[in-house]
């Protein structure tokens, strides 16, 4: 074992990916400036100007290069600045990326990793601080990745090496920091396996990404209150793992739903209705959902704070819905 | 004029142009019969454009363009058989039938679409591009695009990218005037030397008669040799005229019916023909030979295309993560 930090544990499956000649990284400022997030710092010594290449700040361009060469056999990984980028580069990701194998009936595949940036809590304002894992979740054709920890993100991103399909492999912002152990040894976490980070039979948190942290804190000031929470981490948004859900509940038979995304139109919605479509008599109440405030985030520290999901916030909602 | 009358090139020109019109001109048919579905735009008027170019590339050459793509296809090699299936949603279609007429595909003669946003395929042109430039490979890429494309941000990003990057990519611009029914006087400040445009990335631009087979041939092959031996990018705007309308839905009222005319606008193929019967490269009976045989394979592609079955409902689901 090893403890590392998230940001550690992307930059040691970005070099791992590169040992393949057909992998190369581009994006905006990754290479001399050593990427915003400073993931990639010191890769441009490494491995050089033709494997690490800045681009212009043109996402468009920078995702559809990535699709073409990956038509052209390569394996692309291309990163976004941020998810609120990815916007401008919408049409590439899902009109292209998500449509070429399919259209092409299987001539073409596009193997393409768009790395990026996602989550708020920066005081970064309206326009630097969404979280849209869920609308790129809702495309067939694409798979999403949402780690929570130095592990997860590892042994997804090698998984997702291995993919034929493109990937959107979501980062948060705030966790580059967090800390965690890696194994030495080599191993992979298949897409669709969710981890149950914290085992419990009195209710059931699901989460993933910044939230998968959020919850474990509020299952810990459960356990004060002699309740034990289980903790679902989905780490992939598509697919996501029903199954795993589903099984919690039918042993909790109470459940809560967590993510940082606005509440309409969050991903947590169809999380809420397949359980209740597929375990309603399980249920000792309402599928609860806990998400982000349904407003642009405010600049103001204790503002913007007021519209993300806290524990305080997911104990609440327990009350309410459960009365625990 | 010498190395122009080699008398099997000319041949051949005359049969691919005179085999993507008839292939449309049958497509067109079959939308009427309610047998090819969706919408259908067709290359008929354009055709000097696809077969001057094809023929000065080399196989392994990527080509990528846009929704009008029956012309593309057919010139890169794409049999017609294949095509005129996909068209018709079949089972033995380019793509099992899923793609239909703007998503043309067909890998092993590096057609790489058919792509129906207006200006999408430019940034994929890039990566194609890229791949050869990062593999050290000779091979080059031809991104067809239209007049409507070149107001789409993906174009404006592509070529600041390809000349930045120096991508072997030759953008291949077909104005044909309209995008839909807007003309470029109206959508396009210099709309008609959209080339100088290429300029503004450090892009040399050259504007041809897209018209003209022979023209546009010679052009091609003299800068494919030159992003061959220097690199590119490279940008080619074809003058040419859109016989028909948009797609099979338009009427066009936004023109006048004798617009082509007036323009002077000369028909590829019949121009062809006067060039071969005035220089006696070929004469009437030849030309009706090679004739008869394009509409033999158009009619082969109908029958095929017809007597296809459809796709099994499981192909709903293969060849995508769903």
């Amino acid at each position: 074992m090893t403890e590392m930090i998230l940001r550690e544990a992307v930059a040691k499956a970005l070099r791992e990916a590169l040992e393949d000649d057909r992998v190369f990284i581009m994006g905006e400022d990754i290479g001399a400036y050593g990427g915003a997030y400073a993931v990639t710092r010191g890769f441009l010594d490494e491995f050089g100007p033709e494997r690490i290449m800045d681009t212009p700040i043109s996402e468009s361009v920078i995702v559809g290069a990535g699709v073409g060469s990956a038509l052209a056999g390569l394996r692309p990984i291309v990163e976004l600045m941020t998810i609120n980028f990815s916007l401008v580069a919408i049409d590439q990701i899902v009109n292209h990326a998500a449509k070429l194998r399919y259209m092409s009936d299987g001539q073409f595949t596009v193997p393409l990793i768009i790395r990026t940036v996602t989550g708020g809590g920066g005081q970064l304002a309206a326009t630097h601080s969404q979280s849209f894992e869920n609308w790129y979740a809702s495309v067939p054709g694409l798979k999403v990745a949402v780690p929570a920890t130095p592990y997860d993100a590892l042994g997804l991103f090698r998984a997702a090496m291995k993919d034929e399909n493109p990937i959107m492999f979501a980062e948060h912002s705030l966790l580059y920091g967090t800390r965690g152990d890696v194994p030495d040894d080599w191993y992979e976490i298949p897409f669709g396996k969710a981890d149950i980070k914290r085992e419990g039979d009195d209710v059931t948190i699901v989460a993933y990404s910044r939230m998968t942290h959020v919850a474990l804190q509020a299952a810990s000031m459960l356990e004060e209150k002699g309740k034990q929470a289980e903790v679902v981490d989905l780490r992939t948004l598509r697919p996501w793992d029903k199954d795993a859900v589903l099984r919690s509940v039918q042993k909790t038979n109470r459940v809560v739903v967590v993510e940082e995304t606005w509440r309409t139109g969050g991903f947590s919605g169809e999380i809420a209705s397949t359980i209740q479509e597929e375990a309603f008599d399980d249920l000792d109440g309402p599928v609860a959902r806990v998400g982000g405030v349904d407003v642009p985030a405010p600049y103001n520290g204790t503002l913007e704070a007021a519209t993300i999901p806290t524990a305080e916030r997911v104990i609440k909602s327990l009350e309410d819905n459960y009365g625990i | 004029m010498e190395s122009t009358l080699d008398k099997q090139r000319l041949a051949e020109f005359y049969r691919q142009m005179l085999l993507i019109r008839r292939f449309e001109e049958a497509c067109g048919r079959l939308y009427m019969q309610g047998k090819i579905r969706g919408f259908l735009h067709l290359y008929i008027g354009e055709e000097a454009i696809a077969v001057g170019t094809m023929a000065a590339l080399r196989p392994d050459d990527y080509v990528i363009g846009h929704y009008r793509d029956h012309g593309h296809a057919i010139a890169k090699g794409m049999d017609p058989k294949i095509a005129m299936a996909e068209l018709c949603g079949k089972a033995t279609g380019s793509s099992g039938g899923k793609g239909g007429s703007m998503h043309l595909f067909d890998a092993k003669k590096n057609f790489m679409g058919g792509h129906a946003i207006v200006g999408g395929q430019m940034p994929i042109a890039a990566g194609l591009a890229l791949a050869s430039k990062y593999r050290n490979e000779d091979r080059i890429t031809v991104c067809f695009f239209g007049d409507g494309a070149v107001n789409q941000g993906e174009f404006h990003e592509t070529l600041n990218l390809a000349s930045v990057w120096k991508l072997p990519i030759l953008f291949l611009l077909e104005n044909n005037l309209y995008g839909m029914g807007t003309h470029v006087d109206r959508s396009r400040a210099g709309g008609r030397h959209i080339y100088e445009a290429a300029s503004a990335y450090d892009i040399p631009g050259i504007q041809i008669d897209g018209m003209d087979v022979l023209g546009v041939n010679e052009c091609v092959s003299e800068t494919v040799k030159s992003i061959r031996k220097d690199g590119g990018p490279r940008f080619i705007e074809a003058m040419c005229y859109r016989y028909r309308g948009h797609s099979m839905a338009d009427p066009t009222m936004y023109r006048e019916r004798d617009e082509a005319e007036e323009l002077g606008i000369k028909d590829p193929i019949e121009s062809l023909k006067n060039f071969m019967l005035q220089f006696e490269v070929m004469d009437e009976g030849e030309l009706a030979g090679i004739a008869s045989k394009v509409d033999e394979a158009v009619t082969e592609a109908v029958e095929f295309a017809e007597e296809s079955p459809s796709p099994d409902m499981d192909a709903m689901y293969t060849n995508v993560y769903a």
